[in-house]
Order: C-alpha cells, then structure tokens, then sequence
C-alpha cells in the first residue's frame, strides 16, 4: 500500500470514523472454559483491522463471533453485545442467515465447494434469492471474479471444478465467493496462512482493493502483513484485548510492553 | 568428523559401521517382515480357494437347473372327453381335471411310438407316459381353457420329461441307479434315448426355472423360482422405501441436530448394539408385533420387509452416519459462511458429497437382507407357496416367498432332483447380489461425475 493511500485512510477515519460493528463486554466461554475476557473492540466502516496475537489468544474465536459462525459449536457461549449497525447481532429475533449474508467469511485454508467454479459463485446469491435468470447469474460470476482479481486467470473454465485450481487461486475463489452475496462486512481468518508467498502478494494487494467498498477484518500471524494491510490493529492476549489502535502506532510506538514484545518477535 | 575450523573439511576415514554389512537386527527385522508377508499371502490364497471351491461346487451343481428336458408330443385334444355337451362353455370347461387329461396323453404317446416305430422292451404304454411329467396334465388343461377353440384338433405341445429322465440327461441318474429305483426303470432310460435320437425329446434353457411357481415334492422338474423372484422383489422394494428415508433422516438427526448429551449417547449404543442382534430375533419381534399384534397376514412380503426393515436401518445409519463424519468440516464452514442455513448446508453441499457412503451402506443392507432367511421362517414364509402374489400394493399383503427361503426349502426335500433346483437359485441369487452391486457402483460414479 503506498504511502498516501495509508495517509488518507488515517485522515477518513479520523475525520468521521463510521463504527460499522463494535463488540461490548464480550466474553465466550467454551464449555467451562473462558476464551474471551470482556472483549471491548469497534470495528471502523471501509477500513481493514487486523487482529494479531499469539497462538490461542482468542483472534479467531472474536472473529466467529461477529458473523455468529460459533453458534455451530454446542459448548460455545457468547455473553455481551455484539452491533452490527447499531443493532445487536445477539438479539432473540435475529437470524444468522440474514446476518451471515452481510458478514461474509473467508476461512484459513480455501474451502471451495468441490463444484465447478461458477456453481461456487453463484450459490450465495441464489440462495439469497439475488440471482435468478442466467444472465443474472452470469454477471455475478464474472463481477465477483473480476472484483477478485481472478477472472483473467479462469474465465475459460468456468464449468471447471473449483478444488481444481491453485491453492492461491482457491482463496480468492473463496474471497469471490464471499463478496457475490455482496456482503457488508468480510472476514478473514489467516487467509495467508497456506499460500505461497506470491499468491499471498496477490491476495494482500486484493484485501487492500476491497477496502473501499467492503469493512474487513482479518486474523494475521505476520506482521509484516498486519504493516501492510490494515488501517487499525488489534492485540489480544491469553483471552484479553491488549490495545487497539491505527496500525503505524502500534507498530511504532504501542501502549503497552507486550505489544512491544510481540511485534519485536520476542514471544509468541 | 568435520572439523569448523579447518578450510577444508575433511573426509570421512573408513566406516566405523558398514551399511553393507547386515546386522543381527536387521536379519531378524527383515525375517519378521517376511514371516508377515507369506501370512498374509496365504491368508488371501486360503479366502481365493475357499472361494473358488465354493463357485465350483455351486455352478456344478446348478448350472444345469438352467436346462430343462422336453417331449414334444402332438396332442388330440377329444371333444368327447373335454367337452361332453359340445358348446365350449366356460363353466364346463373350468371342471375338466387333470385326471381328464391325463388319458390323453396317454393315448398321444401310444399313438407316437407306433407312428415312430419306437419301443421298448417290457415298457407299456402307461410307462412311457411316465417318462412325462405329472406337471404335464396341468399344463394341457390351462392350455385348454385358455383355447377352448382348439378342442378336437390335434396340438403339438413341448412337455416336461419327468425329473428322472431329466435327471438321466444330465448324469445325475444312471442305468444303475435306475436299477434300484421304483420310479424309473432301465428300459424308460432306453426309450427315453431312443426319443432323443428320433429328435423328440430335448435339452432346452429353463424360463420357467425363473417364472414358474414352486412344485411338490413328486415334480421337481417343474419347480420355479417365480414367486420367491417376485416375494423377494417386492420385499427389496419396500424395505428401500423405507429404511433409505428413515436410516438417512435418523442419521442426518443424530449426526448434524441431536444435542450431545446422555440420550443420544444411549441411542447411539443401542443402534450399534442392533446391528449385532442376531436375525431371528427379528423374527420372534416380526411375529409377535406385525402379526400377532397388529394382525398382518401370515407369509405376507410386507410384513417380512417391515422385518428385514427393522435389521437393515441399523446397517444403513451406521453406514450414512460415518459417511456424513466423513465430510470435511470445512464444506459445512464455507456453506454457513455464504449465509446457507443449517438445513441448506446439509442438503446442498453434505449430502451430495456423503451420497456415494450411503449408497455404499444402504446396498450392503440391501443385499444382507435379501439373502436372510431366520427370520422369514419365523414369519411363515416358508410356506409352500404356488400362487403368485397380486400387482403391487394389494400384492404386498398375498402370500409368497423369498428367495433364499426356497433355497432352504429345496434342500429339505427328498428328491436329489431339488439339490440341482437349491443350487440354481443360490446361482440366481448370487447374480441379483452381483447386480445390486453394479447398481451401487454405477450410482456412486454418477454421483462423483458431477464435480
Ligand atoms: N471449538 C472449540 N472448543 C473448545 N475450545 C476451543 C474451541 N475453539 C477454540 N477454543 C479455545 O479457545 C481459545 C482461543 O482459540 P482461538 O480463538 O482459535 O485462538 P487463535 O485463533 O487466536 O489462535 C484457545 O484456548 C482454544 O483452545
Ligand atoms: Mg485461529
């Protein structure tokens, strides 16, 4: 990201922050054990935040939270607010498809579905009942695929299978796949994580497009990828938020010592 | 050792332990693994004779249940003793009785050894017919009725040769054997060849092994497999109607909704218990609830596919639900991820994937059921059964009988013929459980094909 677009995003966010989802007082409890420790984090509209931290300090367990993806795990509890737009995604009359249309996931290994390419495009859509006629459908392919930076690369074999393509292929299939359903929110946990450095290029450069039109969140264990991609950081530790803050402080001059420690690699 | 410090390393001096030398442990590892080896070969050779030996023995001795001895025989249909008062009415054509007939065929016979010019020494006219089937009249007055127009013309029919003769064709009964037998003598052998030189008597393939009904005990010649095909056709049939559905619906339940907690745990070990619980327990349960209780006939196909049900259910969830384990969480993830519901994620994406494993299970099911008996025996299936079940539904509730049942049934008679007859079925049996297989296999590629 060059050096006058992290300027402006400082400056909109800090001219009118727009707080797309904010989390209050969230604890999640695993059966009887306490993953998070209320969690207080906002998450700024058209904005990537990363979430770093060691290894098992709840990144992913917050994250699943704001798109309720941890209501499939029967022991997991979830304890305080939640807004996406000011309501309260906890809510008794809330319904997670709806809210899952507009908090859309992207998962740590690529995990298209064993479909051809197109039938993975277009599945959210249609089932959101957006597409409907071929040509409908036709143009959400190629509009999600183009979005994702892949369509140069597959437009040939649409009816191919999906889980035939590169692993780095396979992740922003998944990112197209998310954005189809055109989501409000993306979330990403450690998108990188099995890709190749190139591949990981690829899709650092494409999080850094989507921004504009999309509020993401993403889990990372690099830092230089954190450095490179998000406006705003967030440092958990064993279950707790550290500090939150835009991403050039924390990486320059952060509050807290372990922050300091962490991004200086010296634990975790 | 290569030293840090030097500029050069140096190279290694001569092999304190030579890989070319083999050592008391390797020798003794590589035994092991040999020993190993040549147990399991003969394991697989012991399993490919027993094999082996089995096919032979049962296509040696069924194959030839797929031909049939025939006397071709021209018939001259009396009026005089089909139809007394001359008007072909129904009613009086529905009394004449095989003992009507049976003379003349006699008398068909007689009339063919003089044209022909063939006989045999000390083998009267009534032992000739006796090398035709007692079948034969039976045969001759369906004909009959169904054409009372042919009354007073001569006919030719192909008849069945009597179980002996068809016997001797085949090698099972000898000049000797027919020696000390009171049914059958040497000289009806020689006759019999005699009919066959003159082109009369001949070996053809049996259809009616595969349509007609079961026979009695002095006509094994006659007896089919008609009625246990179809028992054991419309059992199939509503045993995949139902236990396909519910088996699948139990176990998408229990593997993706069913809260984990002490009842699902209870029934979950009792499913797997079920699928150990031996037949015929089925059996006593099938008789005492579906029969005594709720008071569906006896010998009924529905009522052994409601037992066959029972047995089969445990076999196919255990089998949909390891098949829906199977499926990598992360397809489940990415269905919820664009917003599918729970029931959208499971039909659209789990099952597809998880079709091939339970097709896989509900086949093994299939096939297990069709081949038992315990528990039909207890039911009543195991009655002699010569009229076919009606057309599907009412026929679900008809008497009939099952495949392997006539099986069983067969080996318990005394005619040697009826061993030729068990083999046979086992023979056709085998080849529904090899078709079911291909079906299975077929599906499962179609499945695949599609991603
Ligand atoms: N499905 C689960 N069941 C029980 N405990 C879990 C589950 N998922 C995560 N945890 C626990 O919650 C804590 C936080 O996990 P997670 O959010 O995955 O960490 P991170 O993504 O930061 O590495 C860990 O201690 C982990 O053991
Ligand atoms: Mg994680």
């Amino acid at each position: 990201m060059s050096e006058a677009a992290t300027q402006d995003a400082v400056n909109a966010s800090v001219e009118q922050p727009v707080i797309k989802m904010r989390g209050t007082g969230v604890n999640v409890f695993y059966g009887d054990k306490q993953a998070l420790f209320d969690v207080d984090l906002d998450v700024r509209q058209h904005s990537v935040t990363a979430l770093i931290g060691p290894s098992g300090c709840g990144k992913s367990t917050f994250l699943r939270c704001l798109n309720r993806m941890n209501d499939t795990i029967d022991i997991c509890k979830v304890t305080g607010e939640i807004t996406l737009d000011s309501e309260n995604i906890y809510a008794p009359m809330i319904d997670v498809v709806e809210l899952r249309a507009r908090v859309g996931m992207v998962f740590q290994k690529p995990n298209p579905f064993p479909k051809s390419i197109y039938e993975n495009i277009v599945y959210g859509p249609r089932i959101h009942g957006q597409v409907s006629t071929r040509a409908e459908m036709d143009e959400i392919v190629e509009k999600s695929l183009i979005k994702a930076g892949l369509f140069n690369e597959v437009k040939d074999r649409l009816q191919e299978p999906g889980t035939g393509l590169s692993g780095g292929q396979q992740q922003r299939l998944c990112i197209a796949r998310a954005i189809a359903v055109s989501p409000e929110v993306i979330l990403m946990d450690e998108p990188c994580s099995a890709l190749d450095p190139i591949a990981t290029a690829k899709v650092e450069e494409l999080i850094d497009e989507l921004r504009v039109n999309y509020t993401i969140v993403i889990v990372t264990h690099s830092m230089q990828q954190a450095a490179r991609v998000s406006q705003r950081t967030a440092m958990f530790h064993l279950g707790k938020l550290i500090e939150e803050g835009p991403t050039d402080k924390m990486f320059t001059k952060p509050d807290h010592k372990l922050t300091q420690d962490y991004i200086t690699g010296r634990f975790g | 050792m290569t030293d840090m410090t030097a500029d050069k390393p140096a190279a290694s001096t001569g092999p304190a332990r030579s890989l070319l030398k083999v050592g008391e442990r390797t020798r003794k590892r590589n035994a092991a693994e040999k020993r190993f080896r040549m147990l399991g070969l003969a394991a697989v050779v012991f399993g490919i004779v027993a094999l082996l030996g089995l096919m032979t023995s049962i296509l040696s001795n069924g194959l030839s249940s797929f031909n049939q001895t025939y006397i071709a025989l021209d018939v001259y249909l009396d009026p005089a003793k089909l139809d007394k008062n001359g008007n072909r009415a129904p009613e009086d054509l529905r009394k004449i009785t095989t003992f009507t007939v049976q003379p003349l065929i006699l008398s068909a016979m007689q009339t063919m050894l003089e044209e022909r010019e063939l006989a045999a020494e000390g083998v009267n006219a009534k032992q000739a017919a006796a090398l035709i089937s007692k079948e034969a009249p039976a045969e001759l007055r369906r004909y009959v009725i169904a054409n009372p127009d042919q009354i007073g013309e001569t006919v030719s029919f192909d008849l069945l040769a009597s179980g002996r003769i068809d016997g001797y064709f085949k090698g099972r009964v000898t000049m000797e054997s027919a020696a000390l037998d009171r049914n059958i003598s040497p000289e009806q052998l020689m006759l019999a060849d005699q009919l066959k030189q003159a082109g009369l008597l001949e070996l053809r393939f049996n259809w009616a092994f595969f349509t007609a009904p079961d026979a009695s005990d002095t006509r094994p010649e006659a007896a089919g497999l008609g009625v246990a095909i179809l028992g054991s056709a419309y059992m199939m049939l509503i045993v995949l109607v139902l236990s396909l559905p519910i088996g699948v619906a139990a176990s998408i339940y229990l593997e993706e909704f069913a809260p984990k907690n002490r009842w699902t745990d209870l029934i979950e070990v009792n499913i797997a218990n079920l699928a150990a619980v031996p037949s015929i327990v089925f059996g006593i349960l099938g008789l005492a609830l579906f029969i005594n209780f709720v008071g569906l006939p006896q010998s009924a196909p529905v009522v052994g596919a409601l037992v066959l049900t029972l047995m089969t259910l445990p076999t196919i969830i255990i089998a949909t639900r390891a098949a829906l384990k199977a499926v990598p969480p992360s397809i489940r993830d990415a269905a919820l991820g664009v917003g599918a519901s729970k029931m959208q994620a499971i039909f659209h994406h789990v099952l597809p994937l998880a079709a091939p494993g339970i097709l896989t299970g509900a086949i093994i099911g299939l096939a297990q059921a069709l081949g038992e008996t315990a528990p039909l025996l207890l039911i009543g299936m195991v009655a002699f059964v010569r009229e076919y079940p009606g057309a599907p539904p009412e026929g679900f509730f008809d008497p009939a009988s099952a495949l392997p049942v006539q099986v069983y049934n067969w080996t318990q008679r005394g005619d040697p013929a009826f061993i030729e007859r068990a083999s046979g079925a086992i023979i056709v049996l085998l080849v529904f459980l090899l078709i079911m297989n291909a079906v299975a296999i077929l599906l499962r590629r179609r499945f695949e094909r599609r991603w």
